[in-house]
């Protein structure tokens, strides 16, 4: 029977199923890093219980690092919040009281859980990933089943190697055609949660299929599946293809050569059948999609650089009607404006959904002979890894980005969920690459507004959005909006 | 984990729709080690007028009086009535815990977040799904009425409202039979033991390349 590449998935890594569907599923990696595991090795410890297999784990410190090289270079010890340096103090203590493998902080391969896993070849294709971070769905790009999980379900994996789940409903989102020039895997992200909403995926696995799927680069796939559990999926799903097999080959924890040939036929089969059966299909043309910029405090509330913020009459109930008001009061937006007349007063280039070496390639592409415009007060580039780091230095695009007059950080979480000393103060207005613009998240009392890489460059030039692909024709100088 | 059989509680409003788990217990007190302790900062940025700082004592911090959660009438609810999506976003079990030690025992709401939705029942809150009809219903009776009272039957099934109306709603056999007998999941999992070591065994003889050492 044609089978989607999440039953493949799904069957490969079935342990055993009770009457009523619930599963036990085989967990192949678990990603930990320090702001969800404490809790779980306490757990662990109380009950007296040891990790099931001690070679499925992989740490990492990356939400509540600091982003300062100075404070970086000093070492845990000289991290000023206490709270913090404990809570990555205990991370370290846990991995070496039950021996897990742990990248360590000033290492070169440190950086965002997402971009370090897939880039060590520590997440493969028909691999199960999980992770207490909800951005896992990032590894679908691989063609692996990753889920983001909770505490209790860190806990669980350690000790039984299994996760407890009830196998979800298929749900595809064919984009037929090419991606324009100018709009990028967030932007095509972005048009998706508008088209389904931010509940859309919810109890399903979200596969993205079609042609302009099939030309994004494994970095694009990545921030596309990243961004599936803002439209209520837990995971995202890309097929396997030529694309997927050259990125892994060569990557530190790949099959070495013994078992390439194997692992290469298995992963192959990693697609959707003609003819598989999904619950639910939407169709969207990629010709269609243009840059996006949220509006709101929520990934739905969203639309094109085009466009303009809804209006109250606009909306279809009550609730939806107080939604729109309490979130135009938030982000000090007035109804019926458009996007182009929001002036942003910071910029974050980062985070799990957009800081690999694609996506500072763009914005640097941007930037490249201009500087930010003098109403953007704060403008960070945070790298995904070291290794993201070393190889936007050996390009030049560290010195685009700082004559450009942006810093230039050390690899983390950092402004995406301002955990650690990054963030917004209240009422700053923020274009961010990052996944969430929810209420406070950036910082209490900041505005975010998501869009892509290049979009984030070009506000920072003008200091308002602008369609990037007409940068040029607006740009009246390079000296920018300055 | 405690047990959930029955529960007859005060029910507090949540009138807004996708609220996410940022909301619920924002970034700062997510540098914690511990799991407990975390009720004072439910809704924290909502709840206080001024900003939250892990670890501290919030009892002398000042409350926002236009938040719901902290007008007279709701205190010591343990029901919370809530919108669509409730539960969003990131996977911080810290929103479940925080919950549940600020005295919720079960959320009414049309839908939840999948990852919410599993923490929640861990730490012994039960998320009831009603039509989006039904909790308009039931946020119209609760604003008329002060001290709206709901009981919740785990072992029937149902909500019985102040009037006497009995209403049934659904919920996954396993996630019920732990919460009514308070067990907790790896207790559970490790009772199949057998079982995943024998497809552990069967997986390496396939998948070699996926249980080799992590040599960094």
């Amino acid at each position: 029977m044609a089978q989607t590449l999440y039953d493949k998935l799904w069957n490969a890594h079935l342990v055993e199923q009770r009457d009523d569907g619930t599963s036990l599923i085989y967990i192949d990696r678990h990603l930990i890093h320090e702001v969800t595991s404490a809790q779980a090795f306490e757990g662990l410890s109380l009950a007296g219980r040891a990790p099931w297999r001690r070679s499925a784990n992989l740490a990492v410190p990356d939400h509540n690092v600091s982003t300062l090289r100075t404070e970086r270079i000093a070492g845990l010890a000289a991290l000023p919040d206490p709270v913090s340096r404990i809570q990555l103090q205990t991370l370290d203590d846990n991995c070496k009281a039950f021996d897990i493998a742990k990248i360590p902080l000033n290492d070169l391969r440190q950086g965002i859980v997402h971009v370090m896993g897939p880039e060590q070849g520590a997440v493969l294709p028909g691999m199960t990933v999980v992770c207490g971070d909800s951005h896992t769905s990032t590894h679908g790009a691989l063609g692996a089943l990753a889920h983001g999980i909770g505490t209790s379900e860190v806990e669980h994996v350690l000790a039984t190697q299994c996760l407890i789940q009830k196998k979800m409903k298929n749900f595809k989102v064919e984009v037929s055609g090419r991606l324009q020039a100018g709009v990028s895997a967030k932007d095509l992200a972005l048009a998706i949660i508008a088209h389904i909403g931010t509940s859309g995926g919810t109890g399903y696995a979200l596969e993205f299929a079609g042609e302009a799927v099939e030309a994004l680069t494994m970095e694009g796939r990545m921030t596309l599946c990243n961004m599936a559990i803002e439209a209520g999926a837990r995971c995202g799903l890309v097929a396997v293809d030529d694309v997927t097999l050259a990125y892994v080959r060569g990557k530190p924890l790949a099959p070495k050569e013994a078992h390439w040939a194997a692992a290469e036929s298995w992963w192959k089969t990693l697609h959707s059948d003609a003819g598989a059966h999904f619950d639910r299909t939407v169709e969207i043309a990629g010709s269609s999609v243009r840059p996006q910029v949220t509006w709101g405090t929520s990934p739905e509330m969203v639309t094109s650089i085009d466009g303009r913020v809804p209006r109250l009459t606009d909306m279809p109930d009550e609730t939806a009607r107080q939604g729109l008001k309490r979130a135009l009061e938030y982000m000090g937006l007035e109804e019926g404006m458009a996007i182009t007349d929001i002036q942003p007063d910071a910029v974050f280039i980062g985070s799990c959904t957009n800081s690999r070496i694609e996506d500072l390639r763009a914005a640097a592409a941007v930037l490249k002979g201009r500087r930010i415009s003098s109403g953007i007060k704060k403008a960070l580039v945070v790298a995904g890894s070291g290794l993201v780091k070393a190889q936007a230095e050996a390009e030049g695009l560290d010195q685009i980005f700082l004559e450009a007059g942006m810093e230039w950080r050390e690899p983390g979480c950092s402004m995406c969920l301002a955990m650690n000393a990054d963030r917004l103060e209240p009422g700053e207005r923020c274009a961010s690459t990052s996944n969430r613009n929810f209420e406070g998240r950036q910082g209490s009392g900041g505005r975010t507004h998501l869009v892509s890489p290049a979009m984030a460059a070009a506000a920072a030039v003008m200091g308002r959005f602008v369609p990037v692909e007409a940068l040029e024709t607006l740009s009246p100088s390079s000296g920018g909006g300055a | 984990m405690r047990a959930f059989t029955q529960h007859d509680g005060l029910v507090a409003p949540m009138d807004r729709a996708n609220v996410d788990t940022d909301l619920m217990v924002p970034k700062q007190f997510l540098k914690s080690i511990k799991r407990s302790g975390f009720g004072p900062n439910l809704f924290d940025e909502l709840r206080y007028l001024d900003e939250g700082i892990p670890d501290a004592d919030s009892s002398s911090r000042p409350l926002n009086p236009d938040f719901p959660l902290n007008f007279p009438r709701y205190q010591n609810a343990s029901i919370l009535l809530a919108r669509e999506n409730f539960g969003c976003g990131s996977s911080r079990e810290h929103a479940a815990w925080a919950l549940a030690d600020d005295g919720f025992c079960c959320v009414i709401a049309p839908s939840f977040a999948d990852i919410f939705r599993s923490n929640a029942f861990k730490n012994g809150i039960l998320p009831i799904e009603f039509s989006s009809e039904q909790v308009d219903m039931l946020f119209g009776m609760m604003y008329e009425t002060e001290g709206f009272r709901l009981v919740v039957d785990l072992v029937a099934n149902t909500v019985t409202l102040p009037d006497g109306d009995v209403w049934s709603f659904e919920v996954d056999t396993f996630r019920r039979d732990c919460l009514l007998k308070g067990l907790d999941d790896v207790g559970i999992t490790l009772q199949s033991t057998d079982a995943i070591s024998a497809f552990e065994a069967e997986h390496a003889q396939r998948f070699p390349w996926l249980f080799e050492d992590v040599v960094l």
